[in-house]
């Protein structure tokens, strides 16, 4: 985090060409008070250590434990997230589709990067760059078979192109041997990527009958 | 516009590539720019739809080469020179030499967690009544702008459903250019993998876009 603003040496010679651009701009762009670096180091700071996909698993485990919450994250993902204060720039239009026996779901941006931040933060590099853009839309059992995951041929894949500024989040399927599982439990179970729809929640062996004492 | 960053349906990039514990920046100037690029477009210089629209209209060749935020950082600088916040020059040198310009606002460390948990929503009230209902057949207009549009090139002539009525949005392709917000009504239109692959689609598959009114007409 610590970052140096120094204005006299924006070309140090210790300096990647990208680098020093980053600088030279940061420099002329504060100098101009266009921008506060105290107030960019609070941004980072707000995407690397408290906005994360820690958000969108309290989601998923609320909807896999409250059926009038999932009904209602279904319906109208935005307020809904929000009853757990969750919320904010990049995902001010959320969409939530559930995955089912029958139906899996899949998020991408052909276009550019949209992801829904509030609930799974900053994108991973991979959704950014140009092979899962170009073959998600076009080959999307392909794509997840590169991620481990293999979907039943039986079960239709939805592709969600996030072209506009609806931001998409999959609600897994809740692993089998959950029940009883607190909210906490469950959430431990979703990852980034079962709710990119690239990846699937963790899985729980069956509970050993009790061994007598 | 038909350019690199329409990447739906390409052939030729390799496997998808996932980083195991992947850090949310890869180096402290990743960070820089990140920021940067939120705090100028706080500033109202410019619009989220003008910085996509920047980014996309790199050279092919410079935006397939560069990294995501070196895209970023281009379109940044290019972004800073267009608006006459700062020369070229200065640019280059890194220090002032021209008068600041104003801006409407300038984004503070105050506040600033709470305002973007906030957010910026872009929708809007309706200036007229949605053309199209949900389980609406349409067809997606076969046109290609040469400036910014949210169509993606392999829906474009497709037959597909509307899904959802997502209510009335700022129109990027007006408001990339500062031409206007323009609300218009989005909706999310389904295309069967098929109708947009032929037989290579996949059995069953769907495909969803969110596709703006003036993208599409009656099927």
């Amino acid at each position: 985090m610590s970052h140096d603003h120094a204005h006299d040496h924006p070309h140090g010679s210790d300096l990647s060409p990208v680098e020093a651009r980053v600088r030279a701009l940061e420099s002329l762009l504060t100098e101009k008070g266009y921008i506060d670096p105290a107030a960019m180091d609070a941004l980072v700071e707000l995407y690397e250590t408290k906005v994360g996909p820690h958000a969108g698993a309290r989601v998923v485990a609320r909807a896999w434990v409250d059926p009038d919450y999932r009904a209602r994250l279904l319906a109208d993902a935005t307020p809904a997230i929000a009853e757990l204060g969750i919320g904010g720039r990049g995902g001010e239009h959320m969409v939530v589709v559930a995955n089912t026996p029958e139906t899996h779901n899949l998020v991408v941006c052909t276009l550019c990067s949209c992801y829904p931040w509030p609930v799974l933060g900053l994108p991973p590099v991979w959704y950014k760059a140009p092979p899962y853009r170009a073959r998600a839309v076009i080959d999307p059992r392909g794509v997840l078979a590169e991620f481990g995951v293999t979907i039943p041929e039986t079960t239709r894949i939805t592709v969600w192109d996030s072209t506009a500024e609806t931001r998409y989040m999959v609600l897994p399927m809740r692993p089998a041997n959950t029940a009883g599982f607190s909210e906490e439990a469950l959430a431990a179970l979703v990852t980034r990527d079962a709710m990119i729809g690239t990846g699937l929640p963790g899985t729980v062996p069956p509970t050993p009958p009790e061994m007598p004492v | 516009m038909n350019g690199a960053q329409d990447l739906g349906g390409a052939h030729g990039f390799g496997p998808v590539v996932p980083e195991p514990d992947e850090p949310v920046f890869h180096a402290d100037w990743e960070r820089r720019v990140f920021a940067m690029a939120m705090a100028m477009g706080f500033t109202g210089a410019w619009n989220l739809d003008g910085s996509r629209a920047t980014r996309e209209s790199l050279p092919p060749a410079q935006y397939l080469a560069s990294s995501y935020y070196e895209i970023w950082l281009a379109a940044l600088e290019k972004q800073v020179a267009a608006t006459g916040l700062a020369t070229p020059d200065e640019i280059a040198a890194g220090r002032a030499s021209e008068p600041t310009k104003p801006v409407a606002r300038v984004l503070a460390r105050d506040g600033l967690e709470a305002r973007f948990r906030a957010g910026f929503p872009s929708s809007c009230e309706p200036a007229a009544p949605a053309r199209f209902a949900v389980g609406d057949i349409v067809l997606a207009r076969n046109a290609h702008p040469t400036g910014h549009t949210r169509l993606p090139r392999y829906a474009r002539g497709r037959r597909g459903r509307v899904e959802r009525v997502e209510g009335a949005f700022v129109y990027p392709d007006t408001n990339a250019y500062q031409a206007g917000e323009n609300p218009t009504w989005l909706y999310t239109v389904s295309f069967t993998a098929q109708e947009l692959w032929g037989a290579s689609g996949d059995p069953g598959g769907i495909v969803t876009v969110a596709a703006f009114e003036p993208y599409l007409e009656p099927a």
